[in-house]
């Protein structure tokens, strides 16, 4: 029974690296979606001023929601912060977050940004919007989403993969707005217009638009923002599209936050949620990373203002997640990749 | 197969009946059974999944992408296999036996790309190589149009990308396998009228083929679970499709499902492998003298040259320079103090997983050595299944045990201790290094064993009459035999960890963010430049423990 020795050799190395102390009272831990170069700053500002303490762990929404599911009642986290609206009500959808009564988030969050059960509130507002090259494109040419489509555009249209969720959420609220008939054939015109594969991320997107490779695309604007902030001489403009439609608008997403449902701290974690969407955090939290406020007393960042104003999509975004799953089987039908 | 009288019973025939037998439980056999069992749980994990079955998905999948992404699958791994063979095998057999200019160099120069990550070469790769990229952009100024340039955004691009990332691998393992009984091969099948090229497919090639194969099937398995590279070039694999399944569909058992598939598959190629080789016994009694080594003549010689000069340029110096390129840009706003911590974790973790994976791949060689039964053998092929599942995968596979441990020994303080605890495993350093060691075994697993092959019966035999049994049979005489194969598995795995990506993020305590983390969090907001810091960086370190490894093979 030799082998023992090894196996307690392993035992000695594993009870040495336990030493990780457990969650307790006066400290905040958030799990978070959202990338920490971009969340780090606002918790510094917090501990700051108020003393609190946060703890956070990153990852994708995905395993971070089974991490959740997992833990069960046990769980250490607080709050979960994620971006996108279908993964938010996928989180509430599932149990994982709980009802907040708070006047103050209900004043600082438009309605059709939060859950109707006040599980999610978005605390930044992204727009998806059309993009393209101020040298072979005039504004004058440019519509709708569905536009896109158009022969006009045969050949030049360049897109995101269907994989990613910003895309997703964009054809879900297509869904709610056109019906599912419609929003595929839209989809099938985008398809057929394309100028090449679709890529892995808006900012391929839009250098292969620059380098002439199409002429529009679909992007976030805070990638556009990088890009700009990067070359001031950008040979792309934003487009605001579907602003003359009644009903209708330019497609909007959020990255917001809840607090869980078996939360230790909870009351901590709505104060936290509630300066996130005050006036002071409000800037911080969007211009980290281009976006607009969602606090409508907030301005934009003047970088952001000057792309100009829009009328977003009155929607509300729990669509985005109800229709989420229909939107990608409706993208696989029609060949969107 | 060994039959040679060190294990007391008879090999058993069936594999199940010999689990029932107390006689069966050895300490070694036991310690195998620990380890494969480890495996095991996230394994059940991923079946348990068929009982909530998916037939929506299912049959989504199957009338849109199923025939498109299972088409894409098998080429990728055909074409990454035959890549990698290819490269590998070529440029071992060049500097482990041949001469020509610049060889010294290559010899350990061109290992070096098994410290860049997959998902950063194929970021650069596709940085520069695309339509957008400044390569087409140069020849659009040239010559007006780059419409004539192959599309790096194709089957054939990912499989370039992923052959020139991977085949270190088959390099590292065949060079090990020809620098040791190459030579004296070749000589021996020469003075029987070979010709050097005839010797080389008929002599060399099948007695190395543990090794070459072992390899490749390292490279098959990182194909299969590939996520990073496939999604940047927005490849649809079938590791794409589990993705999908979870993230997309937010169905957790119809991607479990998917990776069953994918464990079977591996499972079926394991077996087929293992059943075509245990007919034959590899076994090379003396190291063989560093002997004159075949002197390229004419062309041959700078061919030579120009074939290694190529692989590495491509694989490494090009990406490398890009990377340095893109860092400059990014260094002031990426680099804090930060980055010492990062780089720390990194370290500490890929050196305590690899320090661990090294332990239980010796136990388990030693052990089938111990016990060439079924039983046995089967209990190790099981314990190497870990590394065909996709990261994600296999993460949520060990987390769902993992927290339902951590709830029940809650609730029992709780409810009948009386008191409050924390989470007593999940987030701790343990469980990580558990889920490396399930993820990397095989890694580790292929190189020792490998290297214990090379010990012949006979040694064993002489040792026993000398007294060596058990532990000190493999302390004494094999552990000094096995140093090559061990650094070689140790290095593997380091840089196997140092570059995992999934299980690092799912499992890491508060505050523990790696390299990969990082390099993680910027790509995924698409911001390649930004990215090439953490990871030079982490190439950077990869390179000390394969230089170091190169420097003690030379010896």
């Amino acid at each position: 029974m030799k082998a023992v020795s090894s196996v307690v050799l392993l035992a000695a190395i594993g009870i040495t690296c336990i030493f990780t102390a457990p969650a307790f009272a006066d400290e905040l831990v958030v799990y978070s979606a959202r990338k920490e170069h971009l969340i780090q700053p606002l918790f510094e500002a917090y501990t700051k001023q108020t003393g609190v303490e946060i703890k956070y762990i990153t990852d994708k929404a995905g395993p971070l929601l089974q991490r959740l599911k997992a833990e069960g009642k046990n769980t250490p986290a607080d709050l979960l912060i994620t971006v996108d609206a279908g993964n938010l009500w996928h989180a509430a959808s599932e149990g994982l977050l709980q009802p907040v009564d708070s006047e103050i988030l209900q004043e600082n969050v438009p309605a059709n940004l939060r859950d109707d059960q006040n599980r999610w509130f978005g605390l930044s507002l992204r727009a998806r919007t059309i993009v393209y090259s101020t040298e072979r494109v005039q504004p004058e040419q440019l519509s709708t989403y569905a536009a896109l489509g158009h022969d006009v555009w045969k050949g030049r249209l360049v897109l995101r993969t269907s994989q990613k969720v910003y895309n997703q959420s964009l054809v879900a609220m297509m869904i709610a707005e056109y019906g599912e008939e419609k929003t595929e054939r839209i989809v099938r015109s985008w398809v057929d217009n394309l100028a090449t594969a679709p890529f892995s991320n808006d900012t391929r997107t839009m250098e292969a638009i620059v380098a002439g490779q199409g002429d529009v695309g679909i992007v976030n604007t805070y990638y556009y923002g990088r890009l700009l902030r990067e070359n001031p001489d950008l040979k792309l403009a934003l487009f605001w599209p579907n602003q003359e439609q009644a009903d209708s608008g330019v497609h909007v997403n959020v990255s917001g936050a809840g607090v869980t449902r078996y939360a230790t701290n909870s009351e901590a974690a709505i104060r936290f949620l509630e300066w996130l969407s005050s006036e002071k955090a409000q800037n911080l939290f969007a211009d980290a990373n281009l976006e607009y406020p969602v606090n409508p007393r907030v301005a934009p960042n003047p970088e952001v203002a000057a792309w100009g104003t829009f009328t977003p999509s009155p929607f509300n975004l729990i669509q985005a997640g109800e229709r989420q799953g229909q939107a990608i089987r409706l993208m696989d039908r029609a060949g969107y990749r | 197969m060994f039959k040679h009288g060190l294990s007391g019973t008879a090999p058993a025939r069936g594999v199940v009946p010999s689990f029932f037998r107390r006689q069966f439980y050895d300490g070694w056999r036991l310690a195998t059974l620990v380890i494969a069992l480890l495996v095991i749980i996230p394994l059940t994990v991923v079946m348990v999944s068929w009982f909530q079955p998916a037939p929506d998905i299912w049959r989504h999948l199957s009338e849109t992408q199923l025939g498109g992404l299972l088409r894409n699958t098998f080429w990728l791994v055909v074409g990454v296999a035959c890549g990698t063979l290819l490269l590998g095998v070529s440029l071992a057999w060049l500097t482990a036996i041949c001469e020509f200019p610049g060889r010294a160099i290559f010899s350990w120069a061109l290992l070096l790309p098994l410290a860049m990550p997959a998902y950063v070469l194929a970021f650069v790769s596709l940085g520069l190589f695309d339509y957008a990229g400044p390569v087409q952009g140069l020849l659009r100024d040239w010559f007006g149009s780059s419409r004539w340039f192959p599309d790096i955004r194709s089957t054939g691009g990912v499989i370039a990308i992923l052959t020139l990332a991977l085949y270190p691998y088959v390099y590292l393992l065949s060079r090990n396998a020809f620098a040791t009984q190459g030579k004296r091969m070749l000589e021996a099948a020469e003075s029987l009228g070979c010709s050097p090229w005839r010797a080389f497919f008929l002599v060399i090639l099948p007695m190395a083929r543990p090794w070459v194969a072992g390899g490749t099937l390292l490279v098959i398995m990182e194909a299969l679970a590939d996520f990073g590279a496939v999604s940047i070039f927005n490849f649809d694999t079938f590791t794409t499709a589990i993705y999908k399944a979870w993230f997309g569909f937010f169905s957790l058992p119809a991607a479990a499902q998917l990776a069953s598939c994918l464990v079977l598959l591996v499972f079926i190629i394991l077996l087929v492998e293992q059943r075509l080789r245990s007919r034959m016994r590899f076994t090379e009694g003396r190291q063989s003298a560093a002997g004159e080594r075949i002197l390229l003549q004419g062309w041959l010689r700078w061919g030579a040259c120009g074939y290694a000069f190529a692989v590495l340029t491509v694989a490494f110096l090009l990406p490398l320079m890009q990377l340095c390129y893109w860092s400059l840009g990014a260094f002031q706003k990426e680099f804090t103090s930060r980055y010492l911590d990062l780089v720390g974790h990194t370290v500490l973790l890929a050196g305590s997983a690899a320090f661990l994976t090294c332990c239980c791949a010796i136990l388990l060689a030693y052990t089938s050595r111990r016990h060439p039964d079924a039983a046995t053998r089967f209990l190790v092929r099981i314990a190497n299944l870990g590394y065909a599942l996709p990261g994600t995968v296999l993460a949520v596979g060990i987390f769902i045990p993992v927290a339902l441990l951590d709830n029940v020994l809650i609730d029992f303080c709780r409810n009948l201790l009386g008191f409050e605890v924390g989470q007593l495993l999940q987030g701790t350093l343990l469980i990580m290094l558990l889920a490396y060691l399930v993820r990397f075994l095989a890694a580790g697993f292929k190189a020792v064993d490998g290297a214990m092959h090379r010990v012949t019966p006979s040694i064993d035999e002489a040792a026993r009459l000398a007294g060596y049994r058990g532990l000190h049979l493999l302390a004494k005489i094999h552990l000094p035999m096995l140093r090559g194969g061990l650094l070689t598995a140790f290095t593997l795995v380091f840089v196997d960890v140092m570059k995992e990506m999934p299980i690092t993020l799912m499992t890491r305590p508060f505050g523990w963010d790696t390299l990969a983390v990082k390099i993680f969090e910027l790509t995924s907001e698409g911001e390649w430049e930004r990215a090439s810091l953490p990871a030079l960086t982490l190439l950077l370190t990869g390179l000390v423990p394969i230089i170091i490894l190169m420097r003690k093979s030379e010896e």
